[in-house]
């Protein structure tokens, strides 16, 4: 095939899908489109850097690690510095080991702590049904550039609202706000 | 007819009065029948335990098939509906749902709850790890929760204090519920508020549960339950249905032969007359001497049946000769000997510690003199001159012919029974089973369902306990925190898998005011926030709530035993802390116990006199293992006051011998083949023994008389009476040996075979001087 033909080809398309997209809502497709890109990772490694800002701190804390990440339900948050502390998240179930010390939680029961860890998860699985569950959905930008806003459904959960910042298929930058004032800001980067 | 109406008018009397008592008699069907009657302390204790203990309020609910979500829903469901029962405390399923109330009463008494409260938690550097700590936990994702309590509780004590709560139960968890480690069961635990004793109130938790189950409608799906109250309620079912049936069926089918072989129905329902009147009797004495009648005792009923019906049999048969004339002059003497020597056995049972045992015997004794004094004087007055029934001198005749065709010498007999005492002596060490659950009518299905659900759950079984005893509430509260101390230790090394303990909810006083006294004022505290603020880059400001709170608790009250009503905790420190007397009670169950002589040892040295670590299993095997051997010993007494009343009476060393050779002989002969069907003997067994005695002494007795008197000619009448009460005694007892309640069973299939080699051996050693 050469240039020219390519070129028809493409015009093609474009004009054959132009009416579709228009129907369909405008910013949708591009976020089906980041969400079946997402979907499509079996496995993923980053590395995080995370700075919170807490109304009982003077500074803000800041934290690394390491997220690891299996579809579709299974999502590690492995805090290095400045204490180890490891949060699994599989099958719903919640498991937090710091000092020495684990906790078990079923997330389900958790209403209020539910959205904010299944939000990453939900987001990294592409499962868009899932965060239609909790969130009022926004998304804005491109495929290249994209941020999604999720807006938690419940008015009383604490948080407020979760931006998710990425490039196609990988997400950069997730940032909370809680109701209280709280807010943090992970930034997250593929590791190799 | 004076005294022909007297004993009429008299008999009357008695029998309406039994009756009134009948009607009115407390009726139980619990455990307690396999209590001691006047227990130890330590007896008391496990009774106490076994009735009413926290572990006997507990149901292990498992849901099986469908899909893990299907189940989890259900489980979920399920746990919804039984918690808006008030026949539960609490239902666990895995979910969060510890009320309102309990997070409240938590928070409100931390400082006073939590263990990690010291002088060093609390001083510079103490607080500044519990602040760090808890920053840490608070700055993750599943910290928020905990934050909106850092203010207020920054060290984290209110987390430490449901840690604790929650003891090292770390159960496997899918889709949110508690499910088993190979996740085809989800599983739940519910309280109930009735004890497990109350067997009535257990059968109504249950269906409760089954009616909740019910309504989930998930067809894939299976509902299993078990519970020490289910148990009770399904044995008191089997027992109930089984003693009806089988007394229904052994009735029947002694009715029809007596029908079959009298062919008169007014014979037949006055031969049963003294039967329902000896039954009267005997439950009217139970329950006038024991104050309530154990259902076990009823079904031990049918026994009665079993010689009392021999009575009328003899007085019908061998009164109604072919001239009609009674020779009633030679009956009663036999009989009232039979009667006495009957008595004589049952009398050995009286005095046994085990309630069933010495109701049985009170029962018996009552019911045969009873129905012994209805054969004598009612029965005759009743009986109409021309009771038109068949002539059995013929049955009797075809009797003689069957059992003189042969001669038992006595050489013979010691052979057979030298022969029977080296088998009992070769089986010896198995010869016995002294597990309780051998009388439990449980089948093996559902006690491998209670172990498997116990497992999984890790519930407290009726397993391991730490008791601990003093004078006062404090004291044992001050010893179950120094043995909590030496089990958490003991869980470190693993050797304990976990305890709970009432001090977990009420600590004793003098640990809350160390608790108290541990915690700085205000100047101190805001001083150590301040130096350690800038380190951790606190907003010092923000734990204004803290510091208040701090001094709150400082100057607080102490917890007390009334804080704890309205939360779960209440139910909890009742079961495991109460009086009794002047005394004080504590118990610690422990859970994840495989040696329980590490835990002893340890624990003596912290009190030794004041604490026992007990095994229910093993105290109920041992008290049932000592019951055991006090029957064995109350019937050797019993059998050698039978001896002993028979040597008296007959005056004749030869008389003696030729009336205890057939029964003891009879005996060794069933005990020896069941040995040899590797039937382990439990105490129904022995008292199947005894009753071979009782019944086989009026077959010997009969036949030593015929052979001492020189008349023969009511020999085949009597002869009849003999084969017609030992076919009913048969019928009786080996319906029974069919019945799938060991107790009855065991009866049975020792009696039926008994008895009948009793009046086939009485027969064989009195051939030679009877038909010669």
């Amino acid at each position: 095939m050469n240039a020219r033909e390519a070129l028809r080809h493409g015009c093609g398309a474009a004009v054959l899908l132009l009416p579709v997209c228009l129907c369909a809502q405008g910013a949708r497709a591009p976020l089906d489109e980041v969400m079946s890109l997402l979907a499509q990772h079996r496995h993923a490694e980053a590395s995080f850097t995370e700075e919170e800002h807490l109304s009982v701190l003077k500074q803000p804390r800041r934290s690394s690690g390491r997220l690891i990440y299996d579809a579709p339900d299974h999502l590690e948050e492995r805090t290095l510095t400045p204490r180890p502390q490891t949060l699994v998240l599989d099958h719903g179930l919640l498991t937090m080991t710091f000092h020495g010390r684990s906790r078990t939680l079923p997330l389900a029961q958790y209403p209020q702590i539910a959205p904010l860890i299944d939000s990453i998860r939900a987001t990294l699985a592409g499962d868009r049904a899932a965060l239609e569950r909790t969130f009022e959905l926004m998304f804005s930008g491109s495929l290249e550039h994209w941020q999604l806003t999720l807006t938690p459904r419940d008015a009383q959960s604490p948080l407020t609202q979760i931006d998710v910042t990425g490039a196609r298929d990988a997400v950069s930058e997730v940032s909370m706000r809680q109701r209280d004032g709280d807010q943090s800001i992970m930034h997250i980067a593929a590791a190799e | 007819m004076r005294l022909p109406r007297l004993s009429l008018t008299l008999w009357a009397l008695l029998l309406a009065l039994g009756v009134w008592i009948v009607a009115r008699a407390h009726y139980i069907a619990d455990l307690s029948a396999f209590l001691p009657r006047s227990p130890s302390p330590t007896q008391q204790l496990l009774v106490q335990q076994l009735n009413d203990g926290p572990a006997s309020r507990l149901i292990l609910i498992g849901i099986e098939g469908g899909q893990d979500a299907t189940r989890a829903a259900a489980s979920q469901a399920l746990a919804a509906a039984l918690r808006s029962a008030p026949a539960f405390l609490s239902v666990s399923n895995g979910e969060a749902s510890s009320s309102d109330k309990d997070r409240e009463f938590i928070f409100q008494h931390r400082y006073l709850l939590s263990s990690a409260v010291n002088a060093e938690h609390f001083g510079a550097e103490g607080l500044k790890t519990a602040i760090a700590d808890n920053l840490d936990l608070i700055s993750s994702p599943a910290g928020l929760l905990a934050k909106s309590l850092f203010r207020a509780d920054p060290t984290g004590e209110t987390l430490q204090v449901i840690d604790q709560l929650r003891g090292e139960r770390e159960l496997q968890t899918d889709h949110g519920v508690w499910s088993s480690a190979d996740r085809t069961r989800a599983l739940l635990l519910a309280q109930t508020r009735a004890s497990g004793s109350d067997t009535d109130a257990q059968e109504q938790a249950l269906s409760l549960i089954q009616a909740a189950f019910a309504r989930i409608e998930s067809p894939a799906l299976r509902l299993l339950t078990s519970s020490p109250g289910k148990f009770a309620v399904d044995s008191r079912a089997t027992i109930k249905q089984q003693a009806l049936r089988l007394s229904l069926l052994s009735t029947l089918l002694i009715v029809t032969l007596l029908l079959v072989v009298y062919r008169s129905l007014p014979a037949l329902l006055f031969g049963l007359l003294p039967v329902v009147c000896g039954a009267v009797a005997g439950i009217a004495a139970v329950a006038l001497g024991f104050g309530l009648v154990h259902g076990i005792t009823l079904g031990f009923g049918v026994t009665l049946i079993g010689e009392s019906v021999d009575y009328s049999i003899y007085l019908l048969v061998q009164s109604r000769g072919v001239s009609g004339s009674a020779p009633r002059g030679t009956l009663w003497p036999t009989l009232l000997l039979g009667v006495a020597t009957s008595i004589c056995g049952f009398a050995s049972l009286l005095p046994s510690a085990f309630p069933g045992l010495a109701q049985l015997g009170l029962f018996s004794i009552a019911g045969l003199i009873a129905a012994a004094a209805v054969t004598r004087f009612v029965l005759p007055q009743l009986l109409p001159a021309q009771v038109r029934m068949m002539d059995l001198t013929t049955l009797g005749k075809r009797g003689m012919r069957l059992l003189s065709a042969r001669h038992l010498p006595l050489s013979a007999c010691i052979v057979v029974a030298a022969l029977c005492v080296l088998v009992l002596f070769l089986d010896r060490g198995r010869l016995w089973n002294r597990d309780l659950a051998a009388l439990s009518p449980i089948s093996r299905d559902a006690q491998r369902l209670d172990a498997q659900l116990r497992g999984e759950l890790g519930a407290p079984d009726l397993g391991s306990l730490v008791v601990i005893s003093a004078d006062t509430e404090q004291a044992v509260l001050r010893l179950s925190e120094t043995a909590g101390m030496r089990l958490d230790a003991l869980a470190a090394d693993g050797l304990v898998g976990g305890y709970d303990s009432p001090a977990h909810y009420l600590p004793s006083v003098r640990t809350q005011e160390e608790r108290r006294a541990s915690l700085p004022d205000e100047s101190q505290l805001r001083s150590r926030l301040a130096a350690i603020g800038p380190e951790l880059d606190l907003q010092t400001d923000a734990l204004e709530p803290f510091i208040q709170q701090v001094g709150a608790a400082r100057t607080g009250a102490l917890l007390t035993r009334a804080a704890l009503a309205g939360t779960s905790f209440a139910l909890a420190v009742d079961g495991l802390l109460w009086s009794q007397g002047e005394r004080w009670h504590a118990i610690l169950p422990l859970r994840g116990v495989n040696d329980l002589s590490p835990i002893r040892q340890i624990l003596a040295a912290v009190a030794g006199g004041q604490l026992q670590v007990l095994n229910i299993k093993q105290e109920t095997d041992a008290l049932y293992s000592s019951y055991l051997t006090e029957a064995i010993r109350l019937s050797l007494s019993g059998f050698g006051a039978i001896v002993l009343l028979l040597a008296v009476t007959l005056r004749s060393v030869h008389r003696l011998a030729r009336v205890i050779v057939p029964l003891l002989l009879s005996v060794l002969l069933v005990a020896a083949s069941l040995a040899l069907l590797h039937v382990p003997l439990s105490i129904l067994h022995l008292v199947g023994m005894l009753l071979i005695v009782a019944v086989g002494s009026n077959y010997a007795l009969f036949f030593d008389k015929r052979a001492h008197d020189a008349d023969r000619t009511t020999l085949p009448l009597t002869l009849a009476s003999l084969l017609i009460a030992n076919t009913c005694t048969v019928i009786g007892f080996g319906v029974l040996a069919f019945s799938s309640v060991p107790v009855l069973s065991a009866l049975g299939s020792t009696v039926a075979p008994g008895t009948l080699l009793a009046l086939w051996l009485s027969a064989l050693i009195t051939q030679r001087e009877l038909w010669a």
